[in-house]
């Protein structure tokens, strides 16, 4: 057997304007899970884009198991026992679970000459294999019914089931519970021992120290170095991803909270399944958490504040006015923005550049003459929030979608910087963002707070939710079950709150 | 290595265009007729109105939508304009009634009509979430069947002098058409580049509900798209009706589909969220180009409908392949 599953050598990228890859390398031995880590942007998922021929290197060779290897497309990779989970899914919404596990590779059965897919084989394959990674769901449910972090779920299990030798996970915890976290580590440590290599790219410190044998860091596309996990601590981690010493996680939360800003009242959704009589204030200068495990329905909450969904009765007031809102129009309106947490779905217009995604929600602030944009002082605006949220990128022209994740998230929430409502709701914030960056945008939060703003975050990181809120408010099971503040903030209570019914 | 792998994807993607810019080259050479100035005016005097068609059906496009009804938009508006700027004597006026209007007066009242049919694309479209390939299809029928109704199918001729004036004139040697093609381009590029309604339709075109959270109303949007859409037609059949100098319910069809394949020949992306206003003049240009160059090699006019219609899958197939296009 030979050495390394993987050796990746002097691989190079570029595309117009960057380099992306510089000469990495990267050896993964049988067996492990190799930790793959850098800043958002330092090239982690286009290093494993380029190794499943979804974009072509300009240099550099790929072994497998010692033998060279050319491999051109996804398809080809998995021939060859190399599958990946991507860091921004490409489900397939409206087929069933079951076809989704099975995509492209349907389980057929013969009546003479026909061949049919066999659906039985299938769904019971995929029961399966979804108990495998403890996800009990019904495989005929349309996969577009689950919540991201269940739709990532089945694709991790869809990786497992092809039986490969290499699984890549490119940030794939990004949006799961800590249950579902330990669910997926024990399944990752179970193939482990039975030989399978990991690829495992993540900005979570506590998880990789858990989980990798292995290290790799990249800094601004080029190698930096390997480790044995065992070798290497934290901080010298955090020192060579980011070149300096990083000192602290959380900036001092020095906000003080004043008067009453927005008051939800008695919030109940038009579906039973979803939130039921939820009431919360939230003050001026405050940063107030939403904790709770996923599923808790805190996302369709905020949502519903903010208009995107409808609600059966309830009021809600800002500055001790009654308000109305319908659609997110009339949320913004009154002043109310929301980071929202499917960052592909309701979050970057892909096709469009980095200005147009940065201003388009406050083109309103910019007209002259009621007609005209100043496209002198957007560019000064997009311009100003690149530099603040130090975004990765050769021109503001570039197009959106080819930024790495965490820019991405970066860019969306400078367009409500821009935006500057007064209460900004934002649904897991820092998902995909490398350590120093989470330090800037909580910096920028508490900024906010002081300047008078409400803050609601919702963030399923204890250690952030704990670190950033001035109170937090529990949901559990569709209802508002805590308010913690103060010294009655602990982990302890926000899971005995969240795991309440 | 990587810049000859530039060369030749920048030939692939932009084959058409220099397919067609070949032809032209061989045209004019064998036939000295073709690169007289003559025909050269004559080329930009058809293209002037296609070009105010295309550029409404951008709109639609740029938003992942459509506009199926603007040929027979253009038919009723030039219709209509001829019906009331007949000569009082014409024969077989067929309102024998209707006061004598000012030209600019019955371009507007013809505006106002389309977008009355425009208003209804956007609303379809808009607030009842009906494809908007299905719903401009039945206004398509609709426009048609009130054409029809109006003009009882007998053509429209003798107009007045000052109608015949305001379509063919020229001054300076310049037509009319012409300067209305650049008025009508110069406003819709504006409009796409300058302004918060053309942010806003890019961004629906990107993503709608993305748009949407980001505080656009994709509804209102979406109507303005489709009225200015319909106000563009009435213009356009309002210049066809008169450059030609007489209408019938005839006048219009399929231009919807001549816009609709000029703008992706011109890199409007049936994906929506990408168009240039560049592009759709570009693509007119591209399609007249076509029409004349095999008209003047004399080919049979039933071999000119089988190119065109290669031209425009082939523009569509590389249109799509940009965008599964390997990095
Ligand atoms: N298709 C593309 N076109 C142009 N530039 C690209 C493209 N894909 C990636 N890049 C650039 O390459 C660099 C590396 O991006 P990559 O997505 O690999 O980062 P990453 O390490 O995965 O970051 P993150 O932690 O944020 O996911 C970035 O600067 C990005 O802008
Ligand atoms: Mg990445």
């Amino acid at each position: 057997m030979a050495e390394y599953r993987l050796e990746m050598h002097g691989i190079s990228k570029s595309f117009p304007g960057v380099k992306a890859l510089d000469n990495v390398n990267l050896s993964v031995r049988p067996g492990t899970v190799h930790a793959l880590m850098g800043e958002n942007g330092a090239g982690k998922s286009t290093l494993m884009k380029c190794l499943f021929g979804i974009y072509k290197m300009d240099e550099g060779e790929v072994l497998v198991d010692g033998q060279k290897m050319n491999i051109s497309n996804p398809d080809e990779a998995l021939h060859h026992g190399l599958a990946m989970v991507h860091q921004e899914l490409q489900p397939v919404p409206d087929r069933t679970i079951a076809e989704n596990m099975y995509l492209g590779r349907y389980p057929l059965k013969s009546y003479g000459p026909l061949k049919v897919i066999d659906h039985k084989t299938m769904n019971e394959e995929t029961v399966k294999w979804l108990e495998n990674v403890k996800m009990p769901f019904d495989p005929k449910r349309k996969l577009g019914e689950l919540s991201i972090s269940q739709m990532q779920s089945v694709e991790i299990a869809k990786a497992v089931s092809q039986d490969a030798r290499l699984i890549i996970l490119d940030e794939p915890t990004s949006s799961l519970t800590e249950n579902e976290v330990e669910a997926l580590f024990s399944i990752v440590r179970d193939l482990k021992s039975r030989g399978v290599s990991f690829v495992y790219i993540s900005h979570k410190m506590a998880e990789i120290r858990q989980i990798a044998d292995d290290i790799t860091i990249m800094r601004d596309g080029t190698y930096v170095g390997s480790w044995n996990m065992n070798d290497i601590s934290d901080n010298e981690i955090v020192k060579q991803m980011v070149g300096r010493e990083l000192t602290n996680v959380y900036p001092p939360l020095d906000n003080e909270p004043g008067e009453i800003l927005m008051e939800v009242k008695g919030y109940t959704s038009i579906s039973d399944r979803s939130f039921q009589d939820c009431s919360f204030k939230l003050r001026r200068g405050e940063i107030l958490g939403f904790g709770g495990l996923v599923g808790a329905q805190r996302t369709e909450l905020m949502e519903a504040v903010f208009g995107i969904r409808h609600i059966k009765s309830g009021e809600i007031f800002l500055n001790g006015k009654q308000i109305s809102i319908k659609c997110p129009h009339d949320a913004i309106k009154n002043g109310i923005g929301m980071i929202t947490e499917d960052r592909r779905g309701t979050g970057i217009l892909g096709c469009l550049s980095i200005a147009d995604n940065v201003s388009i929600a406050s083109l309103d602030n910019y007209l002259e003459a009621g007609v005209k944009l100043n496209t002198k002082k957007i560019e000064e605006l997009v311009q100003d929030n690149v530099g603040k949220l130090s975004i990765k990128t050769p021109s503001s022209k570039e197009l959106i979608r080819n930024l790495s994740g965490g820019n991405q998230q970066k860019v969306i929430i400078s367009r409500w910087l821009a935006n500057n409502p007064d209460v900004l709701i934002m649904d897991e914030p820092t998902r995909g963002i490398d350590v120093g960056a989470k330090y800037e945008i909580y910096q920028i939060m508490i900024e906010l707070a002081k300047q008078g703003k409400g803050i609601i975050m919702i963030s399923s990181e204890m250690p952030e939710l704990l670190g950033v809120s001035n109170r937090i408010m529990v949901m559990c099971n569709k209802r508002i079950t805590g308010e913690l503040s103060g010294e009655e903030a602990t982990q302890e209570n926000v899971m005995k709150y969240a795991t309440q019914f | 290595m990587s810049k000859k792998i530039n060369i030749k994807d920048t030939l692939i993607n932009n084959g058409i265009v220099l397919l067609l810019a070949v032809l032209v080259v061989y045209v004019s050479i064998n036939v000295p007729a073709f690169r007289s100035f003559a025909n050269l005016k004559n080329l930009a005097i058809n293209a002037a109105p296609r070009v105010i068609v295309a550029l409404g059906v951008s709109g639609c496009l740029i938003t992942k939508g459509t506009d199926l009804s603007a040929g027979r938009m253009v038919g009723l508006a030039g219709c209509l304009a001829g019906i009331m700027l007949q000569k009082p004597d014409a024969p077989g006026k067929i309102w024998p009634n209707f006061p004598q209007l000012n030209v600019f007066l019955v371009l507007l009242i013809c505006m106002a009509v389309c977008s009355v049919f425009g208003l209804i694309n956007g609303i379809v479209v808009a607030y009842l979430n009906v494809p908007a390939f299905i719903g401009t299809l039945g206004m398509q029928m609709i426009v048609y069947g009130i054409a029809l109704v109006v003009t009882n199918a007998v053509p429209i001729g003798g107009y007045r002098a000052d109608f015949t004036t305001v379509t063919q004139g020229n001054v300076a040697g310049i037509p009319f058409l012409f300067i209305y093609l650049v008025i009508a381009a110069a406003i819709i590029w504006f409009v796409y580049n300058y302004t918060r309604h053309g942010k806003y339709m890019y961004a629906i075109g990107g993503n709608e509900s993305a748009a949407e959270v980001s505080g656009v109303n994709v509804k209102k949007t979406k109507i303005i798209i489709y009225v200015t859409a319909a106000c563009l037609y009435a213009i356009a059949g309002f210049l066809f009706s008169g450059k030609s100098g007489g209408a019938s319910v005839n006048l219009g069809m399929s231009y919807e589909l001549e816009a609709i394949a000029a703008c992706t020949i011109g890199g409007v992306s049936v994906n929506g969220g990408i168009g240039r206003v560049s592009g759709v003049i570009i693509g007119v240009a591209v399609f007249e180009l076509l029409k004349s160059s095999l008209q003047f090699l004399g080919v049979n006019t039933n071999y000119q409908f089988i190119a065109q219609g290669i031209v425009i899958v082939v523009a569509i197939a590389l249109d799509i392949r940009k965008y599964i296009a390997k990095k």
